[in-house]
């Protein structure tokens, strides 16, 4: 195309060569290219943009349209990036040149919308020009007729003049709201629509006048409603269905105008059998009600409840069910806001009125499916404000309770008890500050009577929702009265002391445990002397010892259940202290099992109970130094006459008084400190001074191991001393540290009971975790090293266990701090790993360096504890693992494979998913390897990464599947199981991937349907069933 | 089934949900061999009903009595339509059948039937006896996406 003004050209060549070449090369040259540049020169200043006018004017006056259409195009590209600096003069000359254009060609109509989108960004728009800019638009473009971005244009230019002209915009009136209908109406591109959604929203929510174009602006954006959008695969722009459904819903619900309007679209499209539309109709709802007033609603209220009790009644989903409910509570709070006038009618109670017509009487039909439909639906009703739940509880609970009189039938009682508990639970949130007085005042004593009925009843599951309501009433603030609570613990004791059903035990427990902590009198007065009474009772001559154990045990459970209050734990952990003296003193008494069990309960007393000085005290100064006293009692006697050793002797007994020692010293600190120093000079010193019942010996040397047969029943309480000092905050010094070290150091190498020097590792390895960075603490550890490499090396040393426990210990005591020095003892750990006799053992060990342990080095006892020391350390050390596998010889792969397995287990799922391509392959081996703890090991680790598999796990299938139905004929049921499990999950895989292998898979599967063990087909019977339906119509 | 029309019996009474079985010592030995029992045929409990998002137990359509021989390979199960004129008993049938055919290995010989005098036609009973006819059944798609979906 030649220019037919080129011979213009000397008349202002002299100005700028530059410029008229760039113009020249952009408009006939046809370069985008130069658009940039010219753009960038103007921002340098080489020229101004009243010197590219005028450049530009032969092409603006060109007789060609294409050629006006690339001169206005430059225009507006260079004004995109410069428009700032434009001074107001030149905006408003600007505008007027492009309103002007609009009436041009329409092949200008494009660029000319550039322009203006430019320029609405100018902070020197003169006053009146958004008005005249808009009216122009509004009547020279026909913008649905435009494409794609030149729409975007038109919508962008209406955003930014909306959020810096409001005013001018609005002085337009109502003819603002026509102009934007018509643009948007018929818009097509989800980009665009959110971009008319957020304009929609802004005319709304910024209080544009819309006159008498409300019903159009609903119209023209409601048409898009419910949002039907499936993005195209790989999308760039990532618009998703739910951002249009929220913007959208933005617009519909943005003001009260759109009542009339929205409330029947959604009546009709709840209609619809399409669920998403049922379930965005109904938030849509839900969302709507909120600004609403009943005058908005009052038309509509009979149409959206009958819609609405037909979703909830007839539901296939419980989304559907969940969203029908909350639009049932917005409806109802909706209503219940709005002050009434003297003349309109009370629209929440003939809306109730309804409700309570269409749901009442399902709920005296207690054995039939509408109970619960119905009784959720005046839920949540009741849920949504305190007049809508008085009106429905006075009009619902007088009759159930009559109800629950007039049925005899266990089951219908049941049901009955369990709606009125919900009920009861749903006007929890509606108790406001300003009524004081409990919604169910009125109805406290035929409730209790109620409830004291069903708990004496003989049927267990009525006695169990009979206890639950209790719990729900007991919370309702201020409704119970004193004597209802005693007569409420009477009950309960004798539940606890006469029901056998497990299931209700727990229930009253955890009844119990409710009520005293709203209610701590009743419980000391009546409930902890009568426990006392049947714990400390000796009844072994009766017939009855069987049940005598389990009442005990419910005692021991619920004194742990209702000691939270401060002053019930002062009078209940005291009697557990009983009963582990008494078990000392007669050890025919108590079994070991119940012994343990007293233990558990002080533990989770000392985990709940509140920090305070009197709870401190009492149990610093009472149950630990009486624990500690009982357990020395019992290592220094020997064993009686009666041949019967106390239970305060038994491993078992002895590690779970760990934890109720370590729970004290980590949460209770006030008194911890001392407690701690004279825990350690007991030990190292014999000082036994601070013991109650004080007839110990003078000499009591518990760390030094004697040549007596009897010396570990004293070497083992070295666990006690390690629940003391290594469940210290970090801050606490403690005494006598070295002389403490060095004695544990040596009574775990040298000792010879395993429990003992395996108490003693772990000592050692919490407190070093502790201990501050720095040569004392360099010094000590090389000295362990050295100790350990020693007796390590040497094949025919008897001690070798102990000092690889003692290695592992403190491997993981530095693992967990990262200490530098850790590397050292990992490369003792692998070389270990081709020892003949310790290799099984190191393969193990990774596992408890992986996971957390229960009693020490853990954060609850303030261990010096990294984040993702895990990752760490397997980032660190895969690499060394690989290579070992590769270099062992046959026979100790298997450690290397189980060691593998052992550390990948514990890591977290995502570093799982990263980390598997690299070990892919050793673990697929690892399915191979004969030994059955590698198997069940890798299936475990193998099974959580099958949930969401990685692409390279998916080019292996062919592999995987064959070895996970090799391992459906294990010997051993575990693995069957646990292989069975995969199979199952393999199943999720994306369908087409995993369909090739279905009729193997259903033929492999066969067999262990039959298999011996139940639990092996339970397994079968699942994964079968799965890997029917994939593929199956109807199925996956 | 669309959400529209009225269901054959919109307010059916609703039965209690057995728990889930309990593992015992025994199960978890290897060395003991347990036989196929009532309870472990129960697994049909959890078949969902072609109309009500409800499981076939929930309606009390079947319950934990029918007889399972583990030595003489056979199992015969009975089920109680809601309604005596339900039409959704042969489907229902159907599905029971299908859900044990998965689940049970092929030495059994499986009955599956309606209680007698449930509901108003028997020739439902015929057509789950006959092998031919069951076949043919599960060649239809559109049959046997429905069956599937009462066993997903």
């Amino acid at each position: 195309m030649r220019n037919p003004q080129r011979s213009d050209r000397g008349t202002m060549a002299a100005e700028s060569p530059l410029l008229l070449s760039l113009v020249e090369e952009f408009v006939s040259g046809l370069q985008d290219s130069k658009a940039k540049d010219t753009a960038t020169a103007v921002k340098d200043g080489q020229f101004t943009v009243l010197q590219l006018v005028e450049a530009l004017g032969p092409s603006l006056t060109s007789s060609q349209p294409h050629t006006r259409a690339r001169g206005v195009q430059l225009l507006s590209e260079v004004l995109q990036d410069n428009c700032g600096a434009l001074t107001e003069r030149e905006v408003e000359l600007l505008l007027a040149f492009y309103e002007n254009r609009l009436k041009d060609h329409y092949v200008i109509t494009p660029p000319v919308l550039r322009g203006l989108l430019a320029l609405t960004k100018s902070r020197k728009l003169p006053p009146g020009s958004a008005v005249s800019m808009l009216r122009s638009v509004f009547q020279d473009v026909h913008v649905q007729s435009l494409m794609l971005a030149e729409r975007a244009c038109v919508y962008n230019m209406l955003i930014n003049l909306m959020e810096s002209r409001e005013d001018e915009l609005k002085g337009l009136g109502a003819d603002f709201v026509f102009g934007f209908v018509q643009s948007m109406d018929g818009e097509r591109d989800p980009r665009n629509l959110l971009l008319a959604f957020q304009i929609a929203r802004n005319i709304l929510l910024r209080g544009y006048n819309m006159g008498k174009f409300t019903e159009e602006l609903f119209e023209v954006t409601s048409c898009y409603f419910p949002i039907d959008f499936s993005p195209p695969p790989n999308d760039p722009h990532g618009i998703t269905k739910e951002e249009l459904t929220q913007a959208l819903r933005a617009v519909l619900t943005g003001t009260p105008k759109f009542a009339k309007f929205l409330l029947p679209l959604i009546i009709e499209k709840l209609d619809s059998d399409v669920q998403s539309a049922k379930l965005d109709s109904l938030q849509t709802l839900a969302a709507s009600v909120g600004q609403y007033e009943h005058r908005d609603l009052a038309e509509f209220l009979e149409g959206l409840w009958s819609s609405l009790r037909r979703e909830v009644f007839q539901t296939s989903s419980e989304k559907i069910e969940a969203a029908g409910l909350a639009a049932v509570a917005a409806l109802t709070s909706c209503l219940s806001r709005s002050v009434l006038n003297s003349d309109s009618e009370d629209s929440l109670s003939s809306f109730l009125g309804l409700v309570l017509r269409d749901c009442k009487h399902h709920l005296f039909e207690p054995d039939l499916k509408l109970v619960w439909p119905s009784a959720k639906l005046l839920q949540a009703a009741c849920n949504a404000s305190y007049r809508a739940a008085h009106s429905i509880t006075s009009a619902v609970v007088p009759p159930l309770v009559e109800q629950y009189n007039s049925r005899t039938q266990c089951s219908h009682r049941r049901t009955l008890l369990e709606v009125a508990q919900r009920f009861i639970q749903s006007t929890a949130s509606c108790q406001s500050v300003d009524h004081d007085e409990s919604l169910f005042s009125a109805y406290k004593d035929s409730l209790c009577s109620l409830v004291f009925s069903a708990l004496s009843e003989s049927n267990s599951s009525l006695q169990i929702t009979a206890a639950s309501v209790l719990t729900s009433l007991a919370q309702q603030p201020g409704l119970l009265l004193d004597s209802d609570i005693e007569l409420a613990v009477d009950h309960l004791t004798r539940l606890l002391l006469t029901d056998e059903d497990e299931r209700v035990s727990v229930a009253v427990v955890e009844c119990a445990g409710a009520l005293a902590e709203r209610h701590p009198a009743a419980f000391i007065t009546k409930l902890i002397p009568t426990l006392k009474k049947e714990m400390l009772s000796d009844r072994r001559e009766s017939s009855e010892l069987h049940s005598h154990h389990a009442v005990r045990q419910r005692c021991l459970s619920v004194l742990a259940a209702v000691s939270v209050q401060a002053s019930v734990v002062m009078e209940g952990a005291p009697i557990l202290l009983d009963v582990l003296g008494s078990a000392h003193a007669d050890p025919d008494r108590f079994s070991v099992d119940e012994v343990v069990r007293a233990c558990l309960s002080l533990q989770r007393i000392a985990e709940r109970v509140q920090d305070g000085e009197d709870t401190s005290r009492c149990f610093h100064d009472v149950i630990v130094p009486r624990l500690l006293s009982l357990a020395l009692q019992a290592a220094l006697q020997n064993d009686g006459s009666s041949g019967r050793r106390s239970p305060l002797v038994e491993e078992e007994v002895l590690s779970a008084m760990v934890p109720v020692i370590s729970t004290t010293f980590s949460r209770l600190q006030t008194f911890a400190e001392q407690t701690a120093s004279r825990a350690v000079s007991l030990f190292l010193d014999g000082d036994v001074s601070f013991l109650p019942d004080n007839s110990f010996p003078p000499r009591v040397q518990l760390l030094q191991q004697q040549q007596e047969e009897s010396s570990w029943r004293q070497t083992q309480l070295v666990c006690l001393l390690m629940a003391c000092v290594c469940s210290l905050p970090r801050s606490v010094a403690l005494s006598q540290e070295e002389r403490l070290l060095s004695e544990l150091e040596e009574l775990s190498c040298s000792c010879r009971h395993p429990f003992s020097y395996t108490s003693a590792a772990k000592c050692f390895a919490g407190l070093v975790n502790k201990k501050p960075q720095g040569p004392s603490l360099d010094s000590l550890i090389q000295g362990v090293i050295k100790r350990v490499s020693s007796e390590l090396d040497r094949p025919s040393s008897p001690l070798r266990t102990q000092a690889f426990t003692l290695l592992i210990w403190v491997a993981k005591a530095l693992l967990l701090r990262y200490h530098p020095l850790f590397s050292v003892l990992t490369d003792k750990l692998f070389t270990l790993l081709d020892d003949a006799l310790l290799g099984p053992m190191a393969a193990d060990s990774f596992s408890l360096l992986m996971s957390d342990s229960a009693d020490v080095l853990n954060r609850g006892c303030h261990a010096d504890v990294r984040i993702m020391y895990r990752q760490r350390f397997f980032s660190e050390n895969s690499a060394k693992l690989v290579q070992g596998f590769n270099a062992a010889p046959q026979e100790k792969k298997a450690n290397y494979l189980k060691a593998l397995s052992n550390i990948v287990n514990k890591l977290p799922k995502q570093v799982q998913v990263s980390e598997l391509p690299a070990l892919l392959s050793l673990l697929l081996e690892a399915l191979t390897c004969p030994d059955e703890g590698v198997q069940l090991s890798t299936l475990s680790c193998l099974q959580p990464v099958l949930i969401n598999p990685p692409q390279v796990l998916v080019l292996q299938l062919e592999a995987l599947v064959s070895r996970l139905l090799a391992l459906i004929g294990s010997p051993a049921m575990k693995i069957r199981m646990a292989s069975i499990r995969c199979v199952l999950t393999l199943s999720r895989f994306p369908a087409h991937e995993v369909l090739p292998f279905r009729s193997r898979v259903l033929r492999a599967l066969a067999p262990p349907l039959d298999n011996r063990k139940r639990l092996v087909r339970r397994e079968a019977v699942q994964a079968r069933a799965e890997w029917f339906l994939l593929g199956s119509p109807g199925g996956r | 089934m669309s959400e529209g029309h009225q269901l054959e019996n919109a307010n059916p009474v609703i039965f209690q949900r057995s728990g889930d079985r309990m593992v015992t010592a025994s199960e978890e030995d290897e060395d003991v061999h347990d036989p196929i029992d009532d309870r472990e045929i129960f697994l049909i409990r959890s078949i969902n009903d072609p109309e009500h998002p409800l499981s076939l137990e929930e309606l009390n359509v079947v319950e934990l009595d029918r007889q399972v021989n583990d030595t003489e390979s056979t199992a015969r199960v009975e089920f109680t339509p809601t309604i005596p004129h339900c039409s959704m008993a042969t489907l229902i049938g159907l599905s029971i059948k299908v859900k044990l055919l998965r689940s049970l290995p092929d030495r059994f010989k499986i009955d599956v039937h309606i209680t007698p005098g449930t509901h108003a036609s028997e020739e439902a009973n015929k057509q789950l006896a006959d092998k031919e006819r069951v076949a043919a059944a599960l060649e239809n798609s559109s049959l046997l996406e429905v069956v599937n979906q009462c066993l997903s």
